[in-house]
This record gives structure tokens, sequence and C-alpha cells, in this order.
């Protein structure tokens, strides 16, 4: 092994230690909760520093472990890779101080727990992200699945158990009914596990391989990957709510289901290959299925009244973008979903931490409760407002960029019809957002509430909890308006 | 017959003394009376076997098919009975396997077992030379006597130092093995009337009329399929895990069980090739079956102890489909597979006994909810049992990984099939774990723990408890990410195999 590539373990391998000097720590809680910041601080770092060699063009590898031939634990970052691991290690260190907010100020139990479990599965994301073969990914997906069993237990009540055995059995069951064949299809037709990482057209697939097992294949991991939440296996997350919201913010808005669109899109790009799904029309296929679910996701948001359940099936929608746009298997296209992975990230998390911040503040999770609740919580309501805009697509906030490529994507594979479902879904965005923010600002305030503006913001926990925040939002602008940085890294990866 | 062999133990009769060297610890054992020393000694006599099988992974020739590290000496010439030992690479993992687990086996049982000691004692050791001689022995007498010889101390195990019902299950034990073995005895006969000779090695380059192969097949394969066992040949198995002590569980679980599948390797197919193949097809179906049916029976158990004895069904499931596969893949799989049942099955019964110790009760109505009580046992547990179901970075996952491979690429169909016995494995391990670490826990007031009854005094898993528990995780890892170190022992060994029969 290359000794300067030892940096590669780094994004993984810290988190991971954070998660055991956490559990060391159980008995100093004051302690306890700065490791997790000093560890996303240190994560991120870890991955930035890798960013110039991508960046370069410089390969960077490291193996840790063969198994058996062609199946190894191996590390290799590219730019999918890099844009993934920075925005969730970047967002883990804004979650790291909202979750002491948020955890202090509800007083909840197993806090230890808690933190070691949230950091490990931030670790299982990074190894995701520089995965170099299917086995690697794999690996990583399941820790991500086990260790947030927990965080979706974390209340111990009847509903959070019915929750988390809803989630664990849909992950558990898609990837050992699908993932697993398709992975042992796979190793017996090429040999090998190992990702196509140079080259995005021909996948690892050997010429005269049978159309129909590719097929099969294909399928079977588009929809194994639950996590990222393809319908019908999208149930998983709404169920998964019942976590606390810094899980729900950080884990299952960017981590976990980021893992899944991640996976899907490395499966698209490096073990199929653009060229050989279009030849076996799985991208237009796999397309509709995603308009599918961006679709009926954002219809039955509208429905719910819950502000995090609605939240939830945003999620679902907006993670189909992701598919929808690597789906088109062209540059736009693609460029457009792999930048919706960082702009929905932004975005989603802010109103994740919103949604928190009034059931810290208020204990309402109703949206028909939060009527005026603007004039206590301006900054939350701001930082929702934008964040929203950006789910929307309004320019100058990231959603915009994202779904500007998508359009553009459609439009260069000529599908009106992906193109009319890009602007209805908008519409319905736009509408199931709207209403929070309208109802937020302009509702009227239930009786007897303090009319002090910004009264609910005002203790050091509460702020805690309202600058990461804010922080997130504003990014979510900026990224939207200097967009080059994850285009430039995203061009690299299309070659 | 030399030409079989490889001597290279430089004169030092090593793997005769693992078989007697337990054997001579048994005998002492007798003359002791203190309670502590008699368990030192226990400790002392297997960990004395395991220092001395240990040079034999070391020293093996990975390069050669032949039996190494062999003795041959006669013994009744009249008769022809010789004296042949000597492992290839298909027994020296189990050999390992078996003299690694006792140490731990004795360790196990430490506070567990208050009467009778010497005499447990004493059985576990004789067990071990049982044990170790079937896997050794190159000739069916030897072979023979080492097998029927493991019987006695198993069913002793059970009868004596068993459970409630523990006559039940201990007749019911002996009757079915010993059944098995009959079926065995005749097949062994109808060799030597056939060859000539009692020595395993040259039975595997005689070829028989096919008529004579299908016999000789179906007599091994009833024997073998009751003792590893095969579905429907596995009602003896929950009754005799359940009333076991976990020493005996642990000993049956990961090393009797494997007699069945090396008597697969090391009787059916190089002996009888073209019965083998010819009979492949209602061997894979029966695997398939097992493995389905086991893990749904796994699936509906509330006595923690029946849940692992049927998933051991379904895993010995996955042994046979592999070894019935003919190919690098699925055989080196099956043989992992075992050695990893081994380990981890082992382990999971050890964590049973260390919880029936505490609350007498093997139910996982009473066990529940133990995560907040017993951290440190429950991430052993969480450990064992992701391990049992294949998680990736286990074990677990590595055998049942090149078996699958191996079965989608002989038939899709025959993989297809095997799918439900891998995801049923992950739901009854997750629906234990999940019981037995959360169940309904009130995580907000968990210093009280009102499991059946309310009154035992919990204490998470002692030093001991924690070293045991401890050496089988680093195992469970360390063959999750190097399999390297089981598989590539085991190469030559199958290929010659497999080129004998001619696949």
């Amino acid at each position: 092994m290359d000794v300067a590539n030892l940096q590669l373990l780094l994004p993984p391998a810290v988190p991971m230690l954070a998660a055991v000097l956490v559990g060391l720590l159980r008995k100093k809680p004051a302690m306890r909760d700065c490791v997790p910041v000093i560890g996303a601080v240190l994560t991120f770092l870890s991955v930035a520093s890798l960013a110039p060699a991508v960046l370069a063009g410089v390969i960077c590898r490291a193996t840790l472990c063969t198994l058996l031939p062609g199946i190894s634990v191996s590390f290799r970052i590219d730019g999918m890779g890099l844009l993934f691991a920075g925005t969730a290690s970047f967002l883990w260190i804004a979650a790291s101080l909202y979750c002491i907010g948020y955890m202090r100020t509800l007083r909840e139990h197993a806090q230890t727990r808690f933190y070691v479990c949230y950091a490990v599965a931030v670790g299982g994301a990074m190894g995701v992200a520089l995965s170099e073969n299917l086995f690697t990914l794999y690996l990583f997906y399941e820790i991500v699945s086990i260790f947030t069993y927990p965080l979706v237990a974390h209340h111990q009540d009847g509903k959070a158990y019915d929750g988390a055995r809803k989630y664990l059995t849909y992950l558990m069951f898609a990837s050992k009914a699908l993932l697993l064949p398709a992975m042992a299809i796979i190793y017996c037709q090429c040999g090998t596990l190992d990702f196509n990482m140079t080259d995005i057209r021909w996948g690892i697939f050997p010429a005269g391989v049978d159309a129909w097992l590719v097929r099969v294949c294909y399928y079977f991991m588009l929809f194994g990957f639950a996590k990222a939440a393809i319908m019908p296996l999208h149930s998983w997350l709404p169920a998964a709510m019942v976590a606390p919201t810094p899980v729900s913010a950080l884990l299952h808005a960017v981590v976990v289901v980021k893992v899944g669109v991640f996976s899907v899109c490395r499966m698209m790009l490096s073990l199929f290959g653009t060229e050989r799904l279009a030849a076996l029309d799985l991208g237009i296929t796999t397309a509709w299925i995603a308009a599918f679910t961006i679709l009926t996701a954002s219809v039955i948001a509208m429905t719910k009244t819950d502000l995090k359940a609605r939240l939830a099936y945003s999620t679902v929608s907006q993670l189909s973008y992701i598919v929808l746009g690597v789906a088109m298997l062209v540059p736009s296209g693609v460029t457009g979903g792999l930048i919706h992975i960082a702009n929905h990230a932004f975005a989603k998390i802010s109103l994740f931490f919103c949604a928190g911040a009034i059931i810290c503040a208020t204990g309402k999770t109703d949206i028909r409760d939060m009527g005026g609740i603007a004039r206590q919580m301006p900054v939350t309501l701001a930082a929702f407002a934008l964040a929203a805009l950006s789910m929307i697509g309004v320019p100058p906030v990231g959603g915009f960029v994202s779904k500007w490529y998508l359009a553009v994507g459609a439009l260069d594979i000529k599908s009106t019809g992906l193109l009319a479902v890009i602007l209805v879904s908008s519409i319905l965005n736009a509408y199931y957002f709207g209403e929070v923010v309208l109802r937020g600002f302009f509702g009227t305030p239930p009786a007897g509430a303090d009319p002090a503006a910004g009264s609910l913001e005002a203790t050091a926990l509460m702020k805690l909890m309202i600058y990461p925040t804010a922080a997130a939002a504003g990014l979510s602008v900026l990224w939207g308006m200097y967009p080059d940085l994850f285009l430039k890294i995203i061009r690299l990866k299309l070659g | 017959m030399e030409q079989y062999l490889l001597f290279n133990s430089s004169d030092f009769p090593v793997l005769s003394t693992l078989v007697l060297l337990p054997l001579a610890g048994a005998i002492v054992c007798l003359f002791i009376r203190n309670e502590t020393f008699l368990k030192l000694w226990g400790m002392a006599v297997t960990t004395a076997t395991m220092a001395l099988s240990l040079p034999l992974y070391f020293l093996f020739d990975q390069t050669s098919d032949k039996y190494q590290f062999a003795e041959l000496r006669q013994w009744i010439p009249a008769l022809k009975f010789d004296y042949a030992v000597g492992v290839d690479g298909i027994s020296l993992p189990l050999v390992l396997l078996t003299t690694c687990l006792m140490p731990l086996c004795i360790l196990c049982s430490w506070n567990q077992i208050k009467d009778r000691l010497a005499e447990f004692i004493f059985v576990l050791l004789i067990m071990e030379s049982a044990m170790i001689g079937v896997f050794v022995s190159l000739t069916t007498v030897i072979f023979y006597i080492f097998w029927e010889g493991m019987l006695i101390p198993m069913y002793l195990l059970i009868a004596v130092w068993g459970g409630p019902r523990r006559d039940y299950a201990s007749i019911k034990f002996f009757l079915y093995t010993f059944a098995g073995s009959v079926f065995l005895l005749v097949a062994l006969i109808v060799l030597y009337v056939k060859s000539g000779t009692f020595f395993i090695p040259d039975f595997m380059h005689l070829q028989y009329p096919f008529r004579i192969q299908m016999w000789i097949f179906i007599c091994c394969a009833i024997a073998f399929a009751i003792k590893i066992p095969m579905y429907p040949f596995h009602t003896w198995l929950p009754a005799a895990h359940v009333e076991a002590p976990t020493a005996g569980s642990v000993i049956l679980a990961s090393v009797l069980l494997k007699m069945g599948g090396y008597g697969f390797l090391r009787f059916c197919l190089p002996i009888a090739p073209d019965a083998s193949l010819y009979c492949a097809p209602v061997i894979i179906v029966m695997s398939l079956v097992a493995i389905v049916i086991g893990g749904y029976l796994a699936l509906g158990q509330n006595d923690v102890k029946k849940l692992i004895a049927y998933s051991s069904v379904a895993h010995m499931g996955f042994v046979t489909l592999g070894i019935f596969l003919f190919s690098m893949q699925g055989v080196k799989g099956a043989i992992l597979q075992m050695v990893n049942h081994g380990i981890t099955t082992g382990a999971l019964f050890i964590c049973i006994g260390i919880i029936y110790e505490r609350t007498h009760s093997r139910e996982l109505e009473v066990n529940k909810a133990l995560g907040m009580l017993m951290p440190a046992y429950v991430m052993f547990l969480g450990i064992f049992s992701l391990s049992a179901f294949g998680f990736p970075g286990t074990n677990g996952f590595v055998g049942e990984f090149m078996v699958l491979a191996a079965a989608f690429a002989d038939n899709m169909l025959v993989g297809a099939l095997a799918i439900p016995g891998a995801v049923l494995a992950a739901a009854y391990m997750l629906r234990m774990l999940q019981k037995m670490v959360w169940a309904d826990s009130d995580g907000h007031h968990h210093d009280v723990h009102d499991g059946g009854g309310g009154s035992h005094i919990l204490t998470d898993i002692n030093a001991r408890e924690w070293f045991i528990l401890s050496v089988l995780v680093v195992f469970v890892f360390w063959l999750g990410f190097k399999p390297g170190l089981v598989l590539d022992i085991m190469d030559a060994s199958v290929r010659h195999l497999l080129n004998h029969i001619g696949v």
C-alpha cells in the first residue's frame, strides 16, 4: 500500500474512532459531546485534503485486504465520491452542533448510544463514498443499516419500535433478497466486483454476456439499494421519522438516503455503464420509475400535515430527481442528478433542522398549529423559506441549478414527458412547502403566544441549533450562485 | 500406500499425540479430587493439545494434495489392520477448529457444572480424542472406532448433565446417529470385501461398478445426512441442543455436525464419484429444502437454543449444497462454511449458556431487553448474530457468498432458490437480536428489569466470559477479512478431489 494513500482511510476511520472515543467518555457528558464536533471537523478536513489530488486527476487508492480473487476491501476516490463525502462530512459539522442543542433541550436519554451510532453511520457513509468495489460498498452500506437501527428506535416506545422494525425489515430484505443475488451473479459473470472508475460508458461486464441477465441484475440492484427509497420500497423512510430530529436531518436527508442514491448512481455509472444501459433501454425505464416516484411522493407529501412526514415524502420525491438525472444518461442529466446530491443535502438538512427547532421550542409537529410562528422564530422560518426555495428550484438557490440541468437533460433526450414531470413536481413542491412558509409568516398565532419577536430563539441551546440551520440554508444560496466547484468536480467524473 | 502420504512431521508422531493426549489426560482426571484443580487440569490438557496442533497449520505443505504428517504402522498384520493417520487440506481446518474450541468448552462450563465434575471433564477429554481421531484416521477401521467412540460421550453429556428432558433427547440422539452408523458400517464392510483394504486413500483409486457405487453412496449418505443433519433427518438436533449443557451444545454444533460434511467429502465423493454426480440433484434439492425449512422453523422459535439449532440445519444446507455443486468455489465455500459455522454457532451457544446461568431460562420472553443491563454481552451477541446471517466483513459472509456464487454459476434456479434462505437467516437472527437486546423496553426506566418475575440479578459478563467471546470475535473478523487463511490450505486437496471426480 502506498503510504501517501493511507490518507484515503481517514474519512471512514475518523468517525469510527470518534465513536469509540464517545463510548469511552460516556461518564463525562461535556467532553463526550465535544468529540463528534471535533470528529466532524477532522473528517471534513481529511476529505478536503483529498480534493486537490482528485482535481489534479491523481489516482488515489488503497487496499486493506483481499478476501477472494476480485473481492477486496479497497478505497478509491473520484469526483462523485468527493462530492458525496465532502457534503456529508461538512454537514456533519453543522449537525453535530445541532445535536448538542437538540438532545440537551429535550433531555433525551441514552445520549452516548446516540452519538456512537450517529458517528458510525457517518463513517459508513464515508466508506460508501470512497469504496472501490461493490463488496466494500456493500460492507459499509450494511454497517449504516445496522447502526441506524438504534437511532430510529431511540425513543424506545411502541411507535419507535414499530418504525425501527419497518426500517430494518425493508432495508435488510432488499439487500438480502435483491443485492446479494445480484452481487453473486455479477461475481460469477465478471470474476470481480471492482468498479470501473475511469470510464462511465461500459461498466465491468465482459462482452457477450446475456442481456436478460444484465437486466435482472440491474433491476435487482436498483431496488436492492432500498435506501434510495425508489417506490415501492420507500415506506421505511416515513417510518424512520420516529427518530429524534437530528437523525432525520443528517441521516434520513443526507447520509443514509444519499448512501442509497449514491450506490444507485455508482452502480449505474461504474458497474453497468451509460452505453450499456442505453443499449438495453434500461436508462429510460429507470427514468420513468423515478418520475413516477417523484410525482406520487409529492402528492402524498401534500396530504401530510405532520411536518416531518411531509419532509420525509419530499425526500422520497427529491431522491428520485437524482436517479432520474443519472438515468437520462446524457451529460447534462447526470450533472443535474449528481449536483442534486449536494443541493438537496444542504436544503433538506436545513428544513429538518427547522422542524427540530420548532419541536424543541414549542413541541409542535403539526403544520396547522404553526400559524404565525415566524414572529417568535424568525431566523428559523427564514432559513426554512430559503431551503424551501431551493427545493422548489427557484433561482438563485441551489436547487435551481439541479433543476436547470435536469430540464436540459430532458430536452437533450427529447423527452417532453420527463420535462413535464419536472415542471409539475416543482409546482407540487411549491404547494406543500409554500403552505408551511405562508402559515408560519402570515397565519394566526394561537392565543396566549408570547408576542415578543424572536422570543423562542433566545436561549443558548436554541442558538446552538439556529446557527447551523441558518448556515446550511445560507450555503444553499451560495451554491446556487456559485455552483462552479460542484460542476467542476462532476465534470471530472464525466470525463 | 506410501504414495498418498507425506511424512513431514520429522518422525514425531504429532497426530497420534494429538489423539492420545486428551485420552491420557482423561484417565488422570479420574484420580483428581479437588474441583478447581480438575478444571485447571482440563484447561491444561486441552490447551496443550491446542498448542501442539497449531504448528500443523504452519508446517502444512499447501502445495501438496497428499495426507501430511502421516504415520503408518502395522497393527494386526493377519487382518491387514493398519494404523494410518494423516491430514489433508480438508481435515486440517476441522482438526484445528476442534482443538481451538475445546479449551473454550472447558472455560464456558467453569461455573455451570456443579455435580460429577471429574466425570464431566473426563467425558469432554474423551470426546476430544475421538473427534480428532475421526478427522485424522486414514483407515476405515480406526475411523469407525472413533466415529462410534464419539457417540457414547456425547450421549453421556446430554443424559447426565442435560436439562429436564434429557432422557428423551439423549435417547433420540443416540438412536438416530446409531441408525446412521449402522448404514455406514455396512458400506465400510462392502468396501473391504470389494477392495481387500481398509486404507481410505486406496478406495479413491479403485473403480467400482455403478451399482456398487450407488449402494455405497446411499448407505454413506444416510449416515452423514443424519449427522450433518439434513432435512428430514434433523429432528434429533433441536432436542439434543436444547437439553445439552453449554459445552455439549458447542461440541455438537461446532464439531459433530461437521463430521457429516467431512464424511461426504472423504467417502461419498471420492469413493463413489459417479453415484455422487448421479445423485447430486437430489442432494441439492434436499439442501435447498433444508435451507428454507430450517430458516422458516427457526423464525418461529421462542426457545433461543432451538432457534440456533434450526439455524444450524439451514447453515448445513449451505454446506451440502456447496459440496454437491462440484466446483472449486462451491466445495471450498462449503468447507469454509463448516469452519465458520463452528466458530459462530459455537459462540452463540456460549452466549446462550452465559445468559442461562443468569436467568435459568432459554426463553426469549425471559431473556429480553438486555441491552441496557448487559451492554458488553449484547455487543458480542450482536456480532455473532450478524456473522450467523452472513453480514459482510464477518466470516459468515464469505462462506455463504462463495456457495451462492457457485450456485449461480452452476444454475440460476439453484441460486435463486437458496436466496430465501439468506433472507430468512437475516429475519430470524434480527428477530432474536431485537427481542434479546430491545424487546419493548422503555429506555427511560431501564434500571428495572421485569423479565421472568423480576428477581434476577443480571450482571454483565465477567473477565472469563470476556476472554472466551473475544477469542471467538477475533476469529469472526479474521476469517471475515482474510478467509485465505483457511481457503489456501484446502486448495490443493479440493482440486485433487474434483479432478478425481472428473468435473
